[in-house]
């Protein structure tokens, strides 16, 4: 169970040659911008093919290069919430949430809708459009929308970035709360040092498209496997050095 | 009679346009919905084909339409072998004139429109378990609205206004395919001015006021 993948892809100079396996966990994906963290999400979900390998979600085999099995997004069941969101700006809330429930019955769908306002505390909000709604809220609609049709597996693309602390602080509650509630293997990818601590049951440290350390967040941070894991991963501690060896140079002429 | 002529060549012209703007939004969306997702063959030169009579001149249109659809033409031969009928000077060749003229228009906006459409939202619906007929239906022609809509009222205002390509292949037959601005063409040849002054008016009147509807149609929908 959980989600394996092996995949490769070369474009535009750019080498992508990742390979991890997770269960029903959070794992963040963690690296610099550019490291091929989103690439790894959309190739996850079928928006972008990869040269070849395998993508494996609970024994369903998604993407196999050698034996020609490419199955399309919507063949795959994964609550993708984007980085900006991707909200139908001309639907309601309750339209936004219930587009989500795809092969439900109608009874069910509205079951489902009315469970996921409840959930996300979007009770209020049901008739008002993304244009007219808190960024918190439109963070809890973009997940609703994600969750509705129980997914296999949710899969989350710095959907956090552009939030002020306290609210990127309450998502994080939130996120932990799905987590506890959906037995799924999650995905998440940002670059944000304190929130993979925050998030992680487990971080795969992503550079220059390689994946370069996967462990719990104990693993990473205490025994980096590399060099370059411990630059990505210490950035507090170095700080502290820079600042340490500040007054020195300023007194040289 | 003169009264007769008026309101039979609006009339036709109110209808020519109707018919052809209907052609015009099926083959003319789903072109436009072609060019700006897919990728295909030949693509480049569908693009052209249909872009060409919005440059060139309508007699030029006009005479491709009947070496295409004339008696002894491409198509229009072998219709006529089969059923003895053919389009030529029929009130229907009108149509088939002020649809093609009419048709990159639709083209240009809606394909503007449809690209412009961002395209996280189309991936976020194939990722919510939707078809590509489904997201096209829900996602994208819903945000393409606006361009859909201006795309129609330019159609329908240059349907109605066809002249060249008309006069080449459905003639200008007092009673049959004489629409208004045949009719006014034959007016003002003929020396009536009082009749052509009328027609002008009324036409003018009939265009103005259809884009008073349409802009505050379109107003309220957007």
């Amino acid at each position: 169970m959980g989600l394996t993948i092996k995949i490769n892809k070369k474009m535009n100079g750019f080498r992508l040659d990742a390979e991890w396996e997770i269960g029903n966990e959070l794992a963040v994906l963690f690296g610099y911008s550019g490291a091929g963290k989103s690439l790894t999400l959309q190739m996850i979900t079928g928006l972008m093919k990869p040269d070849d390998g395998t993508i494996r979600l609970n024994e369903k085999t998604l993407f196999d290069s050698a034996c020609n099995i490419d199955l399309l997004p919507r063949e795959r069941s994964f609550g993708y919430v984007f980085q900006d969101l991707a909200l139908f700006p001309h639907m309601s809330v309750w339209e936004n949430i219930v587009y989500g429930a795809h092969g439900l019955s109608k009874t069910e769908r509205k079951h489902q809708a009315e469970d996921m306002i409840d959930r996300f505390k979007l009770v209020g909000s049901v008739n008002k459009y993304p244009s007219e709604i808190s960024g918190g809220q439109k963070q809890r609609v973009a997940l609703a929308r994600a969750l509705i049709r129980r997914p296999d597996a949710l899969l989350l693309d710095e959907p956090f970035s552009a939030l002020d602390n306290p609210l990127r602080i309450e998502m994080q509650q939130l996120l932990k709360e799905i987590r506890r509630e959906f037995p799924i293997p999650i995905v998440f990818v940002t670059h944000d040092v304190l929130e993979a601590h925050e998030l992680a049951d487990r971080i795969i440290v992503y550079a220059n498209g390689s994946v370069i350390q996967s462990g719990t967040p104990i693993e990473v941070f205490t025994k980096p496997a590399t060099s370059e894991v411990d630059i990505l991963v210490n950035t507090r501690s170095r700080l502290r050095q820079a600042v340490e060896t500040l007054p020195c140079t300023t007194v040289l002429p | 009679m003169a009264d007769d002529t008026l309101l039979f060549s609006l009339k036709l012209s109110l209808q020519v346009a109707a018919i052809a703007t209907v052609f015009v939004m099926v083959v003319g969306l789903s072109a436009a919905y072609l060019l700006s997702r897919k990728n295909f063959p030949g693509k480049e030169l569908l693009d052209i084909l249909l872009t060409l009579p919005l440059v060139l001149p309508p007699t030029v249109t006009g005479y491709y339409l009947i070496v295409l659809f004339g008696r002894n033409g491409l198509f229009g031969r072998h219709l006529y072998a089969w059923t003895g009928w053919s389009i030529m000077f029929t009130w229907y060749a009108a149509v088939l004139a002020s649809f093609v003229v009419a048709l990159p228009l639709m083209v240009k906006t809606a394909r503007a429109a449809i690209e412009s459409v961002d395209e996280n939202l189309i991936r976020a619906s194939y990722t919510l378990g939707h078809s590509e007929y489904w997201t096209a239906l829900k996602v994208i022609l819903p945000l393409a609205k606006k361009g859909i809509i201006a795309g129609t009222i330019l159609s329908f205002a240059r349907a109605m206004g066809e002249f060249g390509a008309t006069l080449m292949i459905a003639g200008n037959i007092p009673g049959r395919t004489n629409t208004m601005p045949l009719a006014i063409y034959s007016a003002a040849g003929s020396g009536d001015r009082s009749q052509a002054t009328v027609m002008v008016i009324v036409f003018t009147l009939i265009s103005g006021l259809f884009l008073y509807i349409a802009n505050k149609l379109s107003r309220r929908i957007l």
